[in-house]
């Protein structure tokens, strides 16, 4: 995404003011050969990553592994403390084994389950896209968070007829990202 | 692709296109607030202040100040601090279940509904915390040996399980709310005029910018996280009950709890949301957005979850009755017809009678009306909360020892104080916050919008 632009080829950009034709002139272009470098949308657009051959996200598989190390964390500080450094006799119920202990420990194994699957892949979330606090807004036409959807499309090719095809496909300003 | 039935109700009103949204959306950030707000705002924080003094009070002199005794020793605090909990469960009930059921209506609520979560967690939270007596030593909850010896937590407790239960949530459902926000500021910021509100809303938004693959990560982060908060949110009101039912006190130890308080949770929650909402959608002008059907849908979640809670109380009557064990049938006769009856009756008229209006279209369709009965359930759920806990310990194994609980003005100033700053909280969220999911909102507009689905209407796709 962020690499240096000079090895690139040259990125036209088109605006437009519909979602669904955008989804239109993405998949006309994508027809044609073109490389669809990026599209800024102020929504999610259903079907656009597919439309522009993006891979699926394994954010969620990472969630996953996220949720195990969670489980892990959970059962390691239950046996360590309870069972280990300061097992404790409470109400004639004493911490001999884990095992016999287990079902007091369900309710930390979940939470503890569902915090770290839930605060890391958020953090995954923010890593990837590489937001944080204060960052300059990613997005070069501030219209695409209202209702403007902008296409940056890699020229190859003669540029005029990249050109027409955009006008055609409906964007209501191109123009040659410098 | 944007399609949908035609006898589905448009869930946004009038001819808005996206650039409507945004404005709507943006309007009350970027306006003066109306007179009214800073009246509101205004008694909200005198409230608050108070309960700030009498907070000080009760950690200076200790909770002697508390009307307590040596029987009741748990009543306005634990009261207050499960009122609270259960009110924040509709927020994430919203945004989560009613996400995975993929249910639209959601999206124009779901945004004030976290908020509001966030900020009842918030106000649950200080009463455990105060209720130490010796606040200083809140660190002994957290998994770290006592006094730094060698003496560890309790995992076998419920009590701690209440607290990693209430920060999982906690915690959870704030950054939930704020993935959900990053978007709507990133469209404030790209509006803003003035360059201290941008510095302020390109802070808060990270820099967002809606390229497709941070979209499509944004939907599957959302995904996962409603798939999390779904069992989370029906685990922690469990966990709070499993607070009173592990223990042995009759009226307590009782294994229905944990879905009877879900329900109850629920209930009250969504009474709390259409509170705000009612109010909300006609300060701000959103009633294109936050429309009758939108509270037509909650009544009758509240009408729903009003009568599971009818049903819990009366098994409740019916398994002590039959348990066959004294101490346990006197725990509920007592409720009933004992010195705190008006409490249990006030329980029983507002929770699961004042519900029942809502069968009658003319009634939950009706604002007034939706409002007064919202208000009502969150005085019985008070109730509710009230009678399990004090009705219980009242009257003890020995009946040397029964006595009766009256609050003292540190606990109602507690109280209004949790009240003042749950306002002050929401009031300034809603000055200063997208009330409305908007970047979400925008996706249905084509599907729900009125005036396409006029479209489709004419153009006959049926």
């Amino acid at each position: 995404m962020a690499t240096t632009n000079h090895q690139h080829p040259p990125i036209i950009n088109a605006l437009y003011d519909d979602d669904d034709v955008l989804l239109k002139g993405v998949k006309d272009l994508k027809a044609k050969g073109y490389t669809i470098a990026e599209v800024y949308s102020p929504f999610p657009i259903h079907g656009l990553d597919h439309a522009m051959g993006l891979k699926r996200t394994r954010i969620a598989i990472a969630a996953f592994m996220y949720g195990c190390l969670g489980l892990i964390t959970a059962i390691s500080l239950t046996y360590g403390m309870m069972i280990v450094d300061w097992p404790m006799n409470i109400g004639g119920k004493p911490s001999f084994t884990w095992g016999e202990n287990m079902p007091a420990f369900v309710p930390i194994m979940f939470e503890l389950t569902v915090f770290f699957a839930a605060h890391l892949m958020v953090w995954t979330f923010f890593i990837r896209n590489d937001i944080y606090p204060g960052r300059k807004a990613q997005n070069p036409d501030p219209r695409t968070t209202d209702d403007k959807f902008l296409m940056e499309v890699e020229l190859s090719g003669d540029k005029e007829e990249l050109m027409s095809l955009l006008r055609d496909s409906g964007a209501i300003e191109i123009s040659e990202k410098n | 692709m944007h399609y949908e039935a035609p006898i589905r109700k448009p869930l946004i009103t009038g001819d808005k296109s996206y650039h409507d949204i945004t404005v709507d959306v943006a309007r009350p950030v970027e306006t003066k607030a109306p007179r009214s707000w800073w009246l509101v705002f205004g008694i909200s924080l005198v409230a608050f202040l108070w309960g700030v003094g009498c907070i000080l009070y009760t950690i200076g002199v200790g909770i002697g100040t508390w009307g307590l005794n040596k029987t009741v020793g748990w009543a306005w605090d634990i009261t207050n601090f499960v009122w609270w909990v259960g009110i924040g469960h509709a927020g994430t009930l919203i945004s989560a279940v009613l996400l995975l059921f993929r249910q639209k209506w959601r999206m124009s609520i779901n945004r004030s509904a976290e908020a509001m979560t966030i900020f009842s967690v918030i106000q649950a939270a200080l009463f455990p915390g105060i209720h130490m007596g010796r606040i200083w030593l809140a660190y002994f909850v957290f998994p770290i040996p006592n006094q730094f010896g060698s003496l560890w937590v309790n995992f076998n407790s419920p009590l701690l399980w209440d607290v990693f239960a209430i920060s999982t949530y906690f915690t959870v459902s704030v950054v939930f709310w704020y993935v959900g926000l990053i978007p709507d500021f990133a469209m404030i910021r790209d509006r803003a005029v003035r360059p201290v509100t941008k510095h302020i809303y390109k802070i808060l938004s990270f820099g967002w910018g809606g390229k497709a693959k941070h979209w499509q990560r944004f939907e599957e982060v959302s995904l996962v996280l409603a798939g999390l908060a779904t069992p989370l949110v029906l685990s922690v009101h469990t966990i709070v009950s499993m607070d009173f039912a592990t223990s042995v006190i009759p009226g307590w130890h009782t294994t229905i709890f944990p879905p009877y308080f879900v329900a109850g949770a629920i209930f009250s929650g969504f009474a709390m949301v259409n509170t705000l909402l009612i109010i909300v959608r006609k300060v701000f002008k959103m009633e294109d957005y936050i429309t009758i059907q939108h509270i037509e849908m909650m009544n009758i979640i509240i009408m729903i979850t009003g009568s599971i809670v009818g049903i819990a109380y009366i098994t409740e009557l019916f398994i002590a009755w039959y348990s066959g064990v004294e101490y346990e049938q006197y725990a509920f006769l007592n409720r009933a017809t004992g010195p705190y009856w008006w409490a249990y009756w006030s329980m029983m008229t507002c929770n699961v009678f004042s519900p029942q209006f809502m069968w009658f279209k003319k009634l939950r369709t009706s604002l007034m009306f939706s409002f007064f009965i919202s208000i009502v359930v969150n005085i019985g759920m008070w109730f509710e909360r009230f009678v399990i806990i004090v009705t219980s310990l009242h009257r003890d194994y020995l009946p040397s020892s029964w006595s009766m609980f009256s609050p003292t003005f540190v606990d109602i100033g507690i109280f209004i104080g949790t009240i003042g700053f749950f306002f002050v909280l929401f009031l300034l969220y809603a000055r200063s916050f997208p009330v409305i999911a908007q970047a979400e909102l925008k996706t249905i507009l084509k599907s729900s919008g009125e005036k396409y689905k006029q479209l489709h209407e004419k153009d006959g796709h049926h």
